[in-house]
């Protein structure tokens, strides 16, 4: 009952989600409040539905009822509870429900908090957040149905794949998703506001939580799914430049360019049009990743399956969306009223700037994404693009970016004095280079940029330190006004300061991981040493252990520095019966920001097994950078006040033109 | 039942959920408005002044600034009272009640499975609705838990791998099969075991990973039926029709009379055009097989043969048969066997006038007379 009580739940939420498409717009348009109203208790009873759908399918996960198709394939009953929770969502068809689910979330969430929105506005965001959730629900309902049946059921189940039996399963898919879904708030916003023709700053300032909510879980989602590949795929590598992997990455720096226009919508009612289109296009890369990922268009640990029909939906839903969005976007764009006027050099221009580089950034990743797969489609010829283009590409841009970003927030609004900051960012600049020269003749070996980019991370956070004090009036003012001020600044600007930090921090820590990092690749036998970085690692043996769902062989090594032991390190190598498959666990040993890595590769003839240690300098900053960031996201979400682009007043009309 | 009842509980809040505020009219409630975020704006620039966190004459430029937007906002806030369109209402009312009924059934009811209970394993465990397949199912999984406890037990992989081939988890049979040779040893059963679960898996198709392992058990043993039988199916899926018959042919020679699988075999080879369900030497087979290799050709001849005379000297009253013997040990160039067969033959019929004359008969027109 459990089964198709959920299943009918599945198709409840979908009939709610047609009619909250249609009549919703109906009422605006005619101006009837009961009408556009009906668009707030679907949202919510369709996020009921769902979550009960949700529910349905978790339970039925728990209890092993292999009777559900999806349950049989992708669970077994010996597997730890956690995992045959996460295991919900790893795989396909669980994976879509969870999509749906954080959708109708959002959708429940604007329904339920929205009261400050006109009426009208809410009941066309609603809408449009419905046509989407439709789509979904027919995409699921139709190609990849969770709550299929197995008339005889078998006893017991498939297994989840090995590689995903990690906790990071049960964090990294629900942030990004909530990330990627977020975004459609934003995107329903846009396309409300281009329906009903107006926008204007306050639109900006209702967008404003939903974008930074999107972005965060993003950013944590991104960072998460790194560090899980970091430990979990046994290579030590924590960004590959895969295809899915940039399918997020593309999002995060529309999101990104998309936070930082709006807050120029908001402030100054300026780059209107822009925000718009970023709003449209940072939900069609969501899309666009949720496309890759799930068409099995690209294999990877991603593709749960590949369904050439659920390739050809999803690429349906795109095109309708994206296609929809943008040729709305064309028709009615010239018809928004341009907003406020800026000097080039001046905020906004710093963050027009800044929205450059993000998208040209976003665009580069795209088609580095894009081109290998139209190569393969069109010309029948396999490439990948790797490192190397985007080290030619995309970092030169970053870090033009991280250059510009330390001036942004120190320039005036509408006209700003690019010599006065230059002044004021010299102490960051000099701590920069005093880092640089202090790295450059402390360190041997590497590329001879590293100590400039590590100096260019120092610059940022010394950048972001900079507009803090200027901004409580720090070594100019009485230490206790600096405090009066510190506490009365609003939480937005120490977010943005913790944000722009979290940027130099990892900065830093890629620099130095990929720089100084030290390899050992070995085969070792019991009682063997091996030297990395100082540090002294022997093998003391080998031993076998049995899992709940596994056998693991466990390597143990003893971490000793300078003679005095120091830890113990197991990492050991699971093999899955039930999937006949095997992974690695990698052990770590954080020292600091740097970690000791060790991974197991096969075992040889004779008793000795192939080893592969790491030592990683500052390794750990890469992924406390976006942890900072979405601190400061938070930090600026939690801020409820409006916010205010206070213009500087051009010095000779002060009084008789103030503003424009 | 209480399905029923519950999809009508979820049906009915559904609906419920449209019509709530439908029948709560147009209540005129707070709304926002951008008004309401411009006199915000305007206030929080007091505050910021107030805290010193911007000078008094950007204050000054904000406030004319954001009280110019509040002007325009004002002006362009809906004139139009919010009206009440009874019509539409209704309209609305009727696609709940109707509406989302018949989409919610007409998308449910062809994918859902409403006559099906839950299964919880839990449940299952304790033996509630327990069939015979259940209770074999439960026994594997018993096996396999053992296994997975101590995979090195040869015997207990034998055991489970034929099980698993015959509950149709052919990819699980291959992986028992495999670890079966490991911890068993090789034989050309355990070998042609694991190509048949290998194809089975496949669906049928004896894959060249498949084919491998029939060649090895053939190389273990060279009689074994079922190599012999699956090379035969990969040469007729690979297009070598005569091949497969060929092997088939010998295989049905060498074949003991009361063999299982002799009536597969048989029609295996019917279906490639080599013979029917009973070796009959007739003329078209014997020419049929000129386009055989010299050796295939023998091989294919005498075992039929061989297969005819074993027959006839179980029931000797087939005059037919022992006319066809004959002659085929003619043709094969085996005089001195005709003769022992037309004297085994004529012994058999000795006992009935008439099919003795119809025996002599055929061997005068032979060339065998006395």
């Amino acid at each position: 009952m459990i089964a198709e009580a959920g299943h009918y739940a599945l198709v409840l939420a979908l009939a709610l989600a047609l009619i909250q498409s249609v009549v919703p717009p109906i009422g605006a348009r005619l101006h009837d409040a009961a009408l556009m109203n009906v668009a707030r208790s679907t949202a919510l009873a369709q996020l009921l539905f769902v979550g009960a759908s949700f529910v349905a399918l978790v339970t039925l996960h728990v209890t092993s009822d292999f009777s559900v198709a999806n349950v049989y394939e992708n669970s077994h009953s010996m597997k730890p509870l956690i995992y045959k929770i996460t295991g919900v969502w790893g795989n396909h068809e669980g994976s879509m429900l969870l999509w749906v689910s954080i959708l109708a979330l959002f959708g429940g969430l604007v329904a339920a908090f929205g009261n400050n929105l006109p009426l009208s506005l809410r009941a066309h965001v609603l809408a449009v957040q419905a046509w989407i959730a439709s789509a979904f629900y027919l995409f699921i309902l139709m190609t990849s149905n969770p709550f299929l049946r197995i008339v005889n059921p078998p006893i017991e189940g498939r297994d989840l794949n090995p590689v995903l039996q990690d906790i990071g399963l049960a964090v990294h898919p629900p942030m990004l998703y909530l990330g990627y879904v977020g975004f459609s708030i934003s995107f329903s916003f846009a396309i409300a506001a281009l329906i009903e023709g107006r926008i204007d700053a306050a639109w900006a300032r209702w967008v404003r939580p939903w974008t930074l909510v999107a972005w965060i879980f993003l950013t944590l989602g991104i960072a998460m799914g790194s560090y899980w590949a970091y430990y979990e795929l046994g290579w030590g590598g924590w960004w590959f430049w895969d295809p899915v992997e940039n399918a997020s990455l593309m999002p995060w720096l529309a999101g990104t360019a998309l936070l930082h226009s709006a807050l120029v919508m908001e402030k100054r009612n300026a780059l209107k049009v822009w925000t718009i289109l970023l709003s449209i296009l940072t939900f069609s890369l969501s899309l666009l990743g949720t496309f890759l990922v799930r068409s099995g268009v690209i294999t990877s640990v991603h593709a749960f399956a590949n369904d050439p029909t659920r390739g050809v939906f999803i690429l349906l839903i795109l095109c309708l969306f994206i296609g929809g969005s943008l040729s709305l976007f064309a028709g009615r764009a010239t018809s928004l009223k341009q907003g406020g006027l800026f000097a080039p050099i001046s905020r906004e221009g710093a963050l027009v700037l800044n929205n450059l580089l993000l998208t040209v950034a976003c665009a580069v990743v795209l088609f580095g994404t894009l081109y290998p797969l139209a190569m393969e489609v069109l010309a029948d010829f396999k490439m990948s693009v790797g490192a190397p283009f985007y080290n030619l590409s995309f970092v030169p841009l970053f870090v033009l970016l991280l250059l510009a970003v330390p001036f942004g927030p120190l320039l005036a609004w509408k006209r700003g004095d690019l010599l006065g900051v230059t002044q004021r960012l010299l102490t960051a600049g000099v701590a920069g280079l005093v880092v640089v020269a202090i790295v450059w003749a402390w360190t041997r070996g590497g590329s001879a940029l590293a100590p400039l980019a590590i100096g260019l991370g120092v610059f940022v956070i010394g950048g972001a330190l900079t507009d803090l004090s200027e901004r409580t009036g720090l070594f100019r003012l009485p230490f206790a006004t600096t405090l009066h001020r510190a506490r009365g600044l609003p939480r937005s600007a120490w977010g943005s300061v913790f944000a722009h930090a979290g940027l130099g921090v990892a900065l830093i820590g890629i620099v130095c991981e990929t720089t100084w990092n030290s390899e050992y690749i070995a085969t070792m036998r019991p009682n063997d040493v091996a030297q990395v970085a100082g540090y002294e690692l022997k093998l003391d043996g080998l031993l076998e252990r049995q899992g709940p769902n596994y056998r693991e062989m466990i390597a143990q090594f003893n971490v000793s520095r300078d003679g005095s032991a120091l830890s113990v390190m197991t990492p050991s190598k699971r093999s899955f019966t039930t999937r006949g498959s095997s992974t690695t666990e990698a052990a770590l040993l954080t020292r600091g920001a740097s970690q000791l890595y060790i991974s197991l590769g096969d075992v040889t003839a004779d008793g000795a097994i192939a080893v592969r240690i790491y030592h990683k300098p500052l390794v750990l900053l890469i992924w406390w950078g976006p942890v900072l960031m979405a601190l400061g996201g938070m930090l600026s979400l939690s801020d409820r006040r409006l916010r205010v682009g206070a213009p500087k007043p051009a010095r000779a009309k002060q009084r008789l033109q103030p503003a424009e | 039942m209480t399905l029923w009842f519950v999809f009508a509980l979820m049906t009915v809040a559904a609906i419920f959920a449209v019509l709530w505020p439908l029948g709560r009219g147009g209540r005129a409630e707070n709304q926002g408005s951008e008004v309401v975020v411009y006199k915000d704006q305007l206030a929080e620039i007091e505050r910021d002044l107030a805290a010193g966190l911007i000078a008094a004459p950007e204050a000054e430029a904000a406030r004319v600034e954001i009280s110019r937007r509040l002007l325009a906002a004002a002006g362009s806030e809906p004139v139009s009272e919010p009206k009440s369109n009874l019509k539409w209402r209704r309209a609305a009312a009727v696609l709940a009640l109707v509406g989302l009924p018949l989409v919610a059934a007409a998308i449910y009811v062809p994918l859902g499975s409403p006559a099906l209970r839950d299964f919880p394993l839990a449940q299952r465990e304790r033996g509630a609705g327990s069939g015979m397949a259940q209770s074999l199912d439960n026994l594997v999984v018993q096996v396999q838990q053992h296994l997975e406890k101590n995979p090195t037990d040869g015997r207990g992989w034998n055991v489970l791998a034929p099980v698993l081939e015959r509950l149709g988890r052919f990819d699980d049979a291959v992986r028992a099969y495999r670890n079966s040779i490991t911890y068993n040893g090789e034989s050309p059963e355990r070998r042609a075991d694991l190509g048949e679960a290998i194809s089975a898996a496949a669906s049928g198709v004896v894959t060249a990973e498949a084919k491998t392992e029939f060649e090895r058990a053939h190389a273990l043993n060279a009689d074994d039926p079922k190599a012999n039988y699956f090379l035969g199916l990969a040469a007729e899926q690979d297009g070598h029709k005569d091949d497969a018959a060929n092997i088939w042919r010998a295989l049905l020679a060498k074949a003991p009379a009361d063999a299982p699988w002799r009536p597969l075999v048989q029609s295996s080879l019917a279906r490639v055009g080599g013979g029917g369900t009973m070796p009959t030497l007739s003329d078209e087979t014997i020419s049929a097989s000129k386009d055989m290799s010299e050796g295939d050709r023998g091989t294919m001849i005498r075992g039929m043969v061989e297969r005819l005379a074993t027959r006839l000297k179980q029931n000797g009253d087939d005059v037919d048969g022992w006319l066809r013997l004959v002659r085929a040990y003619l043709v094969m160039g085996a005089r001195d066997k005709a003769m022992g067969a037309s004297i085994d033959a004529r012994q058999a019929v000795a006992n009935d006038a008439e099919r003795l004359h119809q025996l002599n008969e055929g061997l005068k027109n032979l060339g065998l007379d006395g």
